[in-house]
């Protein structure tokens, strides 16, 4: 690991401020990610501004149909809010299935969807329930945050403060793990919204997407059976050392049959 | 039973320290003026080195030295060996053995291998100049595959062509197809053992200091056998001689076989610290793990299984081909041949057994012995293919092996391949388990599960091990290089406590526990009075070490031994200071009696008397201090049942087990509980193995599972619960009667699994490690 300069800001602007000074300054979250690539070696980032100091990117608040997370929220916070239980409770269970109690203990929301990793579980969440991120410079819909291979609308310097999740009347999250890092083979989540049903997919190919076939199907009847003659076309999806692409389409429809019956 | 002695579950008393961080391991040692080694390491599998071009690295801050194998070999430092030779067929007398140098010279052959070594003032130096070191690499093209290394028109080394170790075989080969001419039914399979990675949870370390004043070399380093590792340093690889280099391997944090064999790394750090004149500490970063420990498993076979019309085996054909590795580690060459094939009568009575088995090296790290080493790959092989002719003769399962098992009547008994087993009762342990396993009530569980959408499938496993390797004479015969006897010595001190010293060595099996208790048992010290001493080759007396579940058996008959020469003694001065004949003298609960009265003395007045000899026998020598080296008559053979049962969700093929039955012939049970850990382990390990574990190289030699990110471990929520239960047929070979356990779950547990797994989906046979997605697949074609 190479040597770098260590900021700990007190507030967004000094945040910001300590990352546009740095010649290829990071920010440093819950570590969970960005410790271990630099321990690797594949990150050598000449500052690291540690978010952890400021109280304004912390907390949770539900307020207007909407339940608002700030960036530095941990996923285990997000699991044991009871504000979060009651109202999306299918985000609260999400936060319970990613990696284990110390990733938990760590890794934080904002650092998750920065990373936007292709078996992420935020991902989904927050293309299935049309969440809003909030942004030191801007708000941005989620269909246009995820862009790509662990690649996201965010532009170099620019910092998640929250995330806004619109409740849905019915969610759920259902995730097959990869068997050695559990990280998402497949996850579904399945949401009710006010604008339709909307479903996303994780681990399944390059970046969470949305999954129209499902969300046409369940439009219409918003029932397990109505997944059974849908096919999931295997052809983009990833195929790996842990997993074929068929294998990973027949898990996408499994998955969501079962994000479904959990939604009840 | 006394509360301590054998039978007693008495909690570990190693657990302590362990439990609150005050273990002693190798990386937890810091010598003064310490510096730290990197291993710059081959980032292709095959390819001739060209150059090395050392300057920039030499010139770092706080490097001391870049060595490379030019240097080792200028400096007389023999290769890596490797101990067991194995002749071949047609009268070969040797196998093929290409020269292995603990720094790499010429050539590179595995991921992984080692190229030159930085030493640095700091770990992070070192690491940082080992990254500077340029390698001018000619690429080659990288053999990988098992099956086919043999007929690759790449060979990797000059000494071995067509990538052939050896071609052995074992068995009466005319016989064996004479059985197959008479058989009324053949069941042929083809089936992989899939390579592991050992990962013990402490990684390899090591720590070697030279002392100019005396001229005496220490090595520390994480080692199942460190009399083993002084004596390969000293007398091959000529490091340091033997009486000036004293190994001391601490606390071991796992080795499951990965920690008998001598490493580059403790080679050049042992070699390196005399030149650079200061302490050198390596320890392995867990990626270095994945890449350089000793693999294990790695067979592709196939087997053929002859039965007449009843089911009885007629005969065995077995060829197997093993993976070796780019080298040859320490005892690689055993594995495959004598720990493996003498194991296919398995508890039957197979009467013409024939195997051979080309051993090949490919481009990948060294593959050796690893929990169960050779038994686990034969139990597979033979209890997948009796499970597949039960299914095919539609002969129950465990009915069929009932009709095949050795009768206790018929011990000892010869098997076509080397091994007199000693004693056991198989049956009784099929009964015993099919019964705790409620195979009668399986039917309708199954029925259950197929009304909720899943299937479920029961499978057994009935095993035989041979473990305790043994005696030297015949192991020389085979071809091995050691002697595979134990040592053990009991020194009383003046005060009455007892010191003992074994050459084994625990990496978690308890021995400090499990040998107080013996020593406690045969006389009748109180536990906490025993103090026991592995570890040190200047403490206690020569001895091979812990693999294949020897150190109980082997170790554990020594202790037996220096305890009888202590009562012995012990009664000679009882009898001189009880002014009564030395026949007239018993020992019980360390207590010395005269016959028939109720004059007597404690062990502990024996030993101070014998250490304040003022009023003593005429011609005896002082002090009560015994050793003994104990060299068994003959391997011992525990034997048992396991029968999983599993519940199979076929739309995403994920596999439950929803019940473990472990039935297990130990002989004497020491410690009931601590053998119980050991079963638990061993499944655990099993069950990785046949679900979850596959170390995978891609088509050039890269290894792609090389981090837990993509290697599975098991972890506690795939496990269930394990009944666990045992028979008992006492060794009558051993002076305790016991026989091995370490290895037995790792052994019966992948075809317990697969048996299930396969009857489950109604398929023939499924790839280990049976991952949700072959078990999705295995459904569909099943369909
Ligand atoms: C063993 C293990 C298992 C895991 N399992 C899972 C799993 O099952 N599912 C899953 O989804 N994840 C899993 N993770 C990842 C985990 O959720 C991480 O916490 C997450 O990916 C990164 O969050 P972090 O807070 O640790 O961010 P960091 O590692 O600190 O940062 C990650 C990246 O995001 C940037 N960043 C951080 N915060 C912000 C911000 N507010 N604004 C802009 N950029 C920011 C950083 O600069 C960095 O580039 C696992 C991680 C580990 C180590």
């Amino acid at each position: 690991m190479n040597s770098f300069e260590y900021h700990r800001p007190g507030s967004v602007t000094d945040a910001a401020a300590a990352i546009s000074g740095a010649d290829d300054g990071k920010f440093l979250a819950g570590g969970q990610t960005l410790l271990a690539v630099m321990k690797l070696g594949l990150a050598a980032p000449s500052d690291l501004v540690d978010l952890g100091g400021i109280a304004d990117l912390k907390g949770i608040q539900v307020k207007g149909g909407a339940v608002t997370i700030g960036a530095m929220t941990t996923h285990a916070e997000v699991n044991s809010s009871a504000d979060v239980q009651g109202a999306i409770p299918a985000l609260a269970s999400l936060a319970s299935v990613i990696g284990d109690r110390q990733v938990r203990n760590s890794g934080t929301l904002g650092g998750s969807l920065a990373n936007n990793d292709p078996a992420a579980d935020y991902p989904a969440a927050i293309l299935a329930l049309g969440a809003t991120i909030t942004t030191d410079k801007r708000q941005i819909a989620a269909d246009d945050f995820i862009v790509g291979l662990f690649e996201t609308a965010l532009e170099e310097g620019e910092m998640i403060t929250s995330v806004s999740f619109p409740q849905p009347s019915k969610a759920a999250y259902k995730k097959f793990k990869q068997p050695a890092s559990r990280f998402a083979l497949v996850g579904v989540f399945v949401a009710q919204t006010p604008d339709g049903v909307r479903v996303a997919v994780t681990g399944a190919s390059s970046h969470a997407h949305r999954a129209e076939v499902l969300e046409e199907a369940l439009g219409n009847d918003f029932s397990p059976s109505a997944l059974d003659s849908v096919t999931i076309p295997a052809d983009g999806l990833n195929s790996d050392i842990h997993a074929s692409a068929e294998y990973r389409a027949n898990l996408v429809k499994v998955m969501a049959i079962r994000a479904v019956e959990a939604c009840g | 039973m006394s509360e301590t002695g054998i039978g007693a579950a008495v909690k570990r008393t190693e657990d302590q320290r362990f439990l609150t961080g005050a273990g002693n391991f190798v990386d937890d040692i810091n010598l003064r003026g310490q510096s730290y080694a990197s291993f710059v390491r081959s980032p292709h599998a095959h390819a001739k080195i060209k150059g090395i071009n050392t300057s920039a690295a030499a010139a770092m801050p706080g490097v001391l030295a870049v060595l490379t194998g030019e240097e080792l070999v200028a400096d007389g430092i023999g290769p890596l060996i490797c101990g067991w030779n194995i002749a071949g067929k047609h009268g070969v007398e040797a196998h093929n053995s290409p020269p292995h140098h603990a720094l790499a010279v010429g050539k590179v052959n595995y991921v992984g291998d080692h190229v030159a070594v930085v030493i640095a003032d700091t770990k992070a130096e070192a690491d940082d100049g080992a990254e500077a070191v340029e390698v001018d690499y000619e690429v080659l093209t990288a053999v990988v595959d098992t099956a086919t290394a043999q007929d690759n028109t790449i060979q990797i080394h000059d000494e071995a062509p067509a990538n052939l170790c050896y071609d052995w075989e074992i068995g009466d080969a005319e016989a064996t197809d004479a059985a197959f001419a008479d058989a009324a039914h053949v069941t042929t399979i083809e089936v992989i053992n899939n390579r592991l990675i050992p990962n013990a949870v402490e990684p390899r370390a090591c720590l070697a200091e030279f002392n100019k004043g005396t001229g005496d070399w220490t090595l520390y380093v994480t080692s199942q056998n460190p009399h083993l590792h002084r004596l390969v340093i000293s007398a091959f690889n000529q490091v340091a001689p033997e009486h000036k280099l004293r190994v001391i391997a601490p606390d071991v944090g796992g080795g499951f076989g990965s920690k008998i064999f001598i490493y580059a790394e403790e080679v050049v750090c042992t070699w390196a610290t005399r030149k650079i004149g200061r302490p050198i500490k390596w320890t392995a970063q867990r990626s270095e793990s994945f890449l350089s420990d000793a693999h294990g498993r790695d067979h592709v076979s196939k087997a053929e299984l002859a039965l007449d019309a009843d089911g009885k085996f007629l005969g065995l054909r077995v060829n197997t081909k093993a993976n070796l590795g780019a080298y040859l580690s320490t005892f690689a060459t055993a594995v495959p041949t004598y720990l493996y094939a003498t194991l296919l009568a398995g508890n039957y009575t197979t009467p013409a057994i024939y195997c051979d088995v080309q051993g090949v090296f490919t481009n990948t790290a060294p593959v050796d012995a690893l929990r169960g080493a050779g038994r686990p790959e034969a139990t597979y092989l033979l209890e997948r293919a009796v499970e597949t002719a039960a299914r095919e003769l539609k002969i129950d399962p465990a009915e069929l092996r009932r009709r095949n098992y050795i009768q206790p009547d018929a011990f000892p008994y010869q098997t076509p391949v080397v091994h007199q087993y000693d004693i056991g009762d198989y049956g009784a342990s099929l009964d015993k388990a099919c019964e705790m396993a409620d195979v009668a009530g399986f039917d309708a569980r199954r029925k259950e599960s197929e009304a909720n959408g899943k299937r479920r499938g029961l499978g057994y496993s009935s095993y035989i091990e041979a473990c305790g390797i043994a005696p030297s004479a015949a192991v020389g015969a085979l071809g091995g290089g050691v002697g595979l006897y134990e040592s053990a010595d009991i020194r009383f001190n003046a005060t009455g406590n007892v010191t003992v010293m074994t050459g084994t060595h625990s990496q978690g099996q308890s021995h400090q526990t499990t040998f107080a208790q013996v020593v406690s048992e045969q006389l009748g010290v109180p536990m906490e009075n025993i103090e026991v001493v592995e570890g040190d080759t200047d403490k206690g007396p020569f001895g091979m070490g812990t693999y294949g579940s020897r150190s109980l058996v082997v170790g554990g008959s020594a202790i037996v031994k220096a305890a009888d020469k202590i009562v012995a003694k012990g009664k000679i001065i009882a009898a001189h200071s009880l002014e009564a004949a030395e026949e007239d003298i018993e020992f019980a609960d360390g207590i010395f009696t005269v016959k028939n009265t109720n004059k007597s003395l404690t062990i502990g007045e024996v030993a101070f008397t014998a250490y304040v000899p003022h009023n003593y026998p005429e011609g005896l020598e002082p002090g009560l201090h015994e050793q003994a080296f104990y060299d068994p008559v003959n391997f011992s053979f525990p034997a048992g049942v396991h029968i999983c049962e599993v519940e199979v969700d076929p739309a995403t093929g994920e596999t439950d087990i929803v019940r473990y039955t472990a039935v297990d012939d130990f002989g004497t049970i020491i410690n009931p509980m601590i053998v119980e850990g050991q079963i638990h382990g061993g499944i655990g390990q099993g069950v990785g193995q046949a679900m979850l574990e596959a170390a995978k190289y891609d088509e050039n030699g890269q290894l792609v599972t090389g981090s837990y990110m993509d290697y599975t471990m098991p972890r506690a929520d795939d496990l269930p619960s394990f009944d666990v239960g045992t028979t008992s047929t006492p060794s009558p070979l051993n002076p305790l009667g016991a026989k091995g356990c370490g290895e037995a779950g790792a052994i019966a547990a992948p075809p317990a699994v697969i048996n299930a797994i396969t009857d489950a989906c109604g398929v023939a046979h499924i790839e280990m490690p049976a991952t949700p997605e072959k078990v999705w697949q295995a459904c569909q074609a099943a369909e």
